[in-house]
């Protein structure tokens, strides 16, 4: 701030109702008849009042019914009878563009405005005691973590630039015993291992020095669950079902690349190794594939978590030298009509969590123009305390175009914002549990995303590829800057100063700086960094020089004139130092209760509606249609299609942007919530079914897919948590073997459990993703979504009959409970036979639709089917009877297809079932059940209104 | 001569791919331009046709969608805006580029207070990606010889056109697209008398919210196989001619 800088404050009208607050204040109790918006904003510079109308006309006020006045005394926008006032506004150093874009352009003016931010005044009408203002503020208005808010009037308040920046602390380690170790550990958050620790220690009596803080951090930045994936390399003891004990030397070796390397696809160009997986697309281009999980984050602040979830899965992208384009996320919330009251301290409600991620994930992947094509939405309780955000990514590459390989004396060049205390501590964070004090001490942890800086280093990385500027490039993700030049240097040394890279505000520690998770940032290593920084400059984005790469295989960072070392750690200690973790683990048999629920009914029209109505299983459409799906152009198969939009596809298409081989990109996704805490081996095997039959009625070719894995679990430390997660393992393994379908990246995400005031844990839904992509050879092939045409055949492939345990039939029938589940699906190592059939008939051109057979098995297909094509339909020849098993029973490679009645004699020609045809009308019959338009509308759509 | 199309591209801007495909199946060459060249001099209006102002998120929609790319026009190029419509050159500006064409005041493009509109925040309160039906209407020098109704997406949270005198527009025959009558989701955003388009008084500088240029292949469109219609190449071929 200059000398003699005020500060102003001044609201924006007109207000605007918000009525989701209100309903959202409704669901706390909380007697309040209407809200109303204003826009506030907070500057800071020399303006006098005829300045500071300029600054508000020109850049706040809409020209035709828009208009200004200070924040005290207001006028217009001041609370009247039985109304209150609340303000709220973001924490000073949390990403604002739209403070630092009226700061930019108020200098393109010539107005001398240092700072400004923009906040929000509440005025609430209402008979509210303050206890309820708060309650309002805190559980509906703002959010602790991120923002600032006051009953009344908000003071400004804006970052400093006077504060000193603390010098590099020496952490005195030596001669400390495990006790003392431990101590230093949970004090700093490190989140290490005891055995890590203690190698730590002796690596450093062994250079006769303690460490300094920043490598502390460093060590357990890289060491981490989140980073070093300790628990999918770690040395497992199982216990097997039958008492015998395995010996299991990493997960991800054993099980995942084992598999990816037996099978040895020819497109598989990398798996396993860098930023995402990369697999031949067609003779000039390459895909690369990413999920990624952000769920800790998400916990606490929705809607940052999940801008910076999709955010992190792009860069992860443009880490391999690809054009990100497409997206997808997969959702797993709890009920969002729970009880506030069953809400424990210290957790949001499932349905401001669902909003808040929801529109995080639109709000990034709409501003970075990159259509979000597939995804799911999950409930179940166990999500409550745990929810799960998944974010994918596919790029494009021409082939060859990903260098990775640094050289000495390349430059460090640094792409994208400066950096602040966003996220510090981010990786050793996810690695942990969270408890009720966990958002108190966790602001630093959780950020905000700006995706208009990442749409510019999308822009510089292509061009900068294109022109062959780089050597090697990766992204600044957890552990900032730690992360991406210590794996960058990892093989040669590098020296970084700390002075040379920007800063949002002084007064950061250096490790701070080094550690910062600031976002959207990209670091590449340049032979000659002056043509990259000019391509930075014609997008308009940051890029600073820190340092250079130098072949001695020492990491060193220093800060400025500073002459003692930030950092002087020996890269092979870094990377190769940690100690393998050893671990137990016990597998639990699943016992099925036979017929559990199968004699439990006699109303199967009554259970479809239940069905239907499911939170995972009806209509996502309302927070489909927010995010952008047809941007770029290249859209096939769109997430829903049909005569009014509200077909729910299987698996999706888009032709990539600037490709010319005629080909298509398919996508099917896996998830299932309910089948994992049975039997995790059959949950595997169900959900890379459910992404391959996906992916086949998306029109892939099911020979050439290739898969991600993402894996959602608790405390790996409890032996029969461990116990799941291997069996998940070796389920992923043979069903990827049996399929021929290679994993190509993956990535865990484990400690997802919320420990209770009482010291009891909620572990989440023990949950595997699978995203299956494949090749589309015959776009004008593709099914349509919805049934079409009255009078054609509607055909089964596969068996009629699914099985009920961990069914969601089980799950509206009394939920899962210990010893009463049935039997679950059983892994069918022949599955594949029946996706070639599929893809077979499809290449005919014979498949006019298709649907697959999923939760809630052939009756909600049917209905979800008939529904989104306006289409009635007759499926009454054998083997549809009232049978459960029939009816609602899941399994893999089963499908329903409708074809044409000229076409039948080829449907049968590969064994399929036909069970009845398309009718015009409205009326939906399948055995037993006979349902209108009107009410299979009303139950996959009713909670839309 | 081959028209040349500009489309100026701010931070934040993302369907300018999209809209370069449409301009060059339509018979013109479309260059890309980031903002930085055309302030620095490397790349100047007066070397183009045609200029096309893209869909996107310009500067994140801070201080309101559309508000600063607009100010960036009329603040930065003044002059060479002025020389474009003055030569009578064909624009377009489409979702974000029609938000930032009217915060420059060339759309509606009236005197007086008729030239007042907004893009207000859409009926349902949040942003939407559907397909719509557009009716054209007058016909204009962009949309000249269409009939049929185009088919295509919009994608905004913000496009809800308020005008301080529709009527006066609607007079001078300045509405030259409407949703499909009907209301949501026929009309995605609320806009009154269904606006979707509007040109200037002279019908060389058009602006819209939903996206012609998603609607340039059959292949785009999700009921090819259900009786499909409503390409818009028309359009970008008729922007082309008057160039």
């Amino acid at each position: 701030m200059r000398e003699g800088s005020t500060q102003h404050a001044f609201v924006v009208g007109p207000g605007h109702g918000d009525v989701d607050a209100v309903r959202a204040a409704h669901l706390f109790d909380l007697p309040v008849e209407q809200i109303t918006r204003y826009q506030l904003v907070h500057v800071a510079g020399l303006l006098a009042e005829a300045e500071l109308d300029r600054l508000a006309r020109t850049y706040c006020v809409d020209p035709v019914d828009g208009w200004w006045e200070h924040a005290e005394p207001a006028r217009d926008a001041a609370p009247g009878a039985g109304e209150r006032q609340i303000e709220t506004g973001l924490r000073p150093g949390v990403t604002d563009r739209e403070g630092a874009e009226l700061v930019r352009v108020a200098h393109e003016v010539g107005l001398a405005v240092d700072a400004a931010t923009i906040g929000t005044r509440w005025i609430v009408k209402g008979q509210l005691t303050d206890t309820q203002l708060q309650a309002l503020s805190d559980r509906v208005l703002h959010n602790e973590v991120i923002e600032r808010w006051a009953i009344g009037h908000l003071e400004p308040a804006f970052v400093g630039d006077g504060a000193t920046a603390p010098a590099t602390e020496i952490v005195e380690i030596g001669g400390l015993d495990a006790a003392g170790l431990e101590a230093v550990n949970r004090e700093r958050r490190l989140g290490l291992d005891p055995e890590e620790m203690s190698v730590i220690a002796a690596h450093f009596s062994d250079l006769g020095r303690d460490p300094t803080d920043a490598e502390l951090e460093t060590l357990a930045q890289t060491w981490s669950e989140h980073c070093a994936h300790k628990t999918f390399r770690a040395l497992i003891s199982v216990t097997e079902a039958d008492g015998s004990v395995t010996e299991v030397d990493g997960l991800l070796s054993t099980y995942l690349r084992a598999a990816t390397d037996e099978i040895d696809a020819p497109w598989v160009r990398s798996a396993f190794v860098d930023n995402a997986g990369v697999v031949e697309f067609d003779e000039t281009f390459d895909l690369a594939l990413k999920a990624e999980t952000h769920n800790h984050p998400s916990a606490l602040e929705p809607f940052g978590g999940a801008n910076t979830g999709v955010g992190g899965v792009v860069r992860d992208i443009l880490g391999v030298s690809a054009k990100p384009i497409v997206l997808t996320d997969v959702l797993c919330f709890g009920p969002t009509d729970l009880d506030p009251a069953d809400v424990p301290d210290g957790v949001l409600h499932p349905r401001r969590i669902r909003d808040g991620v929801v529109a995080g994930i639109g709000d990034y992947g709409n501003k970075i123009g990159v259509p979000n094509l597939a995804g799911a939405i999950v409930h179940d309780p166990r999500y409550t305390t745990t929810p799960l955000v998944f974010a994918g990514c596919v790029g494009i590459l021409p082939h060859g175009s990903n260098p990775t390989a640094p050289e000495a004396g390349d430059s460090i060049v640094v792409l994208g914002g400066a950096v602040g205390r966003d996220g510090v501590g981010g990786a050793t964070f996810s690695s942990q549990t969270i408890d009720a004090g966990t958002a108190e001490v966790a602001g630093s942890s959780v950020q905000i995303g700006d995706p208009i800086v990442e749409k510019g280093l999308i822009d510089v990385v292509i061009e900068a590829r294109n022109h062959a500027l780089y050597h090697a490039i990766t992204d600044c993700g957890a552990g900032g800057l730690s992360s991406a030049v210590g794996e960058m240097a990892e093989e040669l040394g590098a020296v970084v100063d700390l002075s040379l890279v920007p800063r949002k505000y002084a007064g950061l520690a250096p490790w701070e700086v080094w550690l910062s998770e600031a976002q959207e940032r990209m670091v590449l290593a340049a032979p000659d960094p002056e043509p990259v920084l000019a391509v930075a400059r014609r997008w308009a984005v940051d890029a600073a020089v820190i340092g250079q790469f130098t072949g001695d295989g020492m990491l060193r960072v220093i800060d400025g004139d500073d002459e003692s070392a930030v950092i002087d750690l020996d890269c092979r200690f870094l990377h190769d130092g940690r100690p393998q973790r050893r671990m137990q683990a016990v597998i639990r048999l699943h016992r099925p209760v036979r017929e559990s629920v199968r004699v439990a009914t006699g109303n199967p029209t009554g259970d479809l509606v239940r069905l239907l109505a499911h939170p995972s299983i009806r209509s996502n459409e309302d927070v489909v249609r927010t995010y952008d799906h047809e941007v770029m152009g290249g859209t096939l198969v769109r997430p829903y299609g049909g005569p009014a939009g509200d077909a729910p596809a299987d698996g999706t298409a888009q032709i990539p942007p600037g490709t010319s081989s005629g080909r298509a990109l398919a996508i099917g996704i896996g998830v299932n919530a309910l089948i994992g805490s049975l039997d995790a081996y059959a949950m595997a095997w169900t959900v890379i079914d459910e992404a391959v039959r996906n992916a086949v009625l998306g029109g892939a070719d099911p020979d050439r897919l290739s898969l991600l894995d993402n894996f959602a679990w608790g405390r790996p430390t409890n032996p029969e948590t461990l116990g799941q997660i291997v069996a998940a393992c070796r389920g992923c393994r043979d069903a990827a073997l049996a399929f021929g379908a290679p994993f190509v990246s993956g990535k865990d995400s484990l400690y997802n459990e919320f420990v209770n005031p009482n010291g009891s844990a909620d572990p989440v839904a023990p949950t595997l993703v699978i995203t299956a992509v494949g090749v589309v050879a015959e776009p004008t092939a593709v099914p349509i979504t919805g049934a079409v045409g009255p009078g054609n055949d509607v055909w089964l492939i596969g068996s009629p009959y699914g099985t009920l345990g961990g069914s969601h039939y089980e799950a509206v029938h009394g939920g899962l409970r210990a010893g009463e589940a049935g039997e679950v699906p059983r892994p069918d190592p022949g599955a594949i036979d029946v996706h070639r059939q599929v893809a077979r008939l499809v290449n005919a051109g014979i498949v006019v639709s298709g649907h697959d057979l999923a939760e809630g098995g052939l009756a909600v297909a049917a209905a979800e089917w008939a529904f989104g094509g306006r289409v009635g339909l007759e499926l009454i020849d054998d083997p549809v009877t009232a049978d459960p098993h029939v009816l609602f029973g899941e399994g893999p490679a089963r499908y329903l297809l409708e074809g044409r009645p000229a076409d039948a004699h080829r449907f049968r020609a590969v064994g399929a079932t036909r069970l009845g045809r398309v009718t015009d009308g409205e009326t939906v019959v399948i055995g037993p059940i006979t349902l209108s338009h009107a009410a299979i509308g009303e139950a996959v759509k009713g909670h839309q209104r | 001569m081959t028209p040349r199309a500009l489309i100026p591209i701010a931070p934040g801007t993302n369907r300018d791919h999209d809209l370069a495909e449409a301009f060059r199946l339509a018979g013109a060459e479309p260059e890309a331009v980031p903002l930085t060249e055309l302030r620095s001099g490397h790349r100047s209006m007066s070397d183009y046709q045609i200029l096309a102002v893209p869909g996107g998120f310009s500067y994140g929609d801070a201080l309101g969608a559309g508000r600063l790319l607009g100010l960036d026009l009329i603040g930065w190029f003044a002059d060479q805006l002025r020389d474009t419509v003055a030569a009578g050159k064909p624009v377009i500006g489409i979702c974000n580029g029609f938000q930032a064409l009217v915060r420059t005041g060339l759309l509606p493009g009236d005197d007086g207070p008729a030239g007042v509109a907004t893009l207000d925040a859409n009926e349902s309160g949040r942003f939407e990606c559907r397909w719509v039906r557009l009716n054209p209407g007058p016909a204009s020098a962009w949309t000249a010889g269409l009939v049929e109704p185009l088919r295509c997406p919009v994608a905004h949270g913000e496009g809800r056109f308020v005008a301080a005198d529709l009527a006066a527009i609607e007079e001078r025959s300045g509405v030259v697209f409407r949703y499909q009558p009907g209301g949501y989701p026929n009309n995605p955003n609320g806009s009154v008398g269904d606006v979707a388009g509007v040109t200037d008084p002279s019908g060389l500088i058009l602006g819209l919210m939903p996206h012609p240029e998603n609607h340039v292949h059959p292949w785009q469109d999700p009921l090819r196989w259900r009786g499909g219609s409503g390409n818009c190449l028309p359009l970008f071929r008729s922007g082309v001619a008057a160039a």
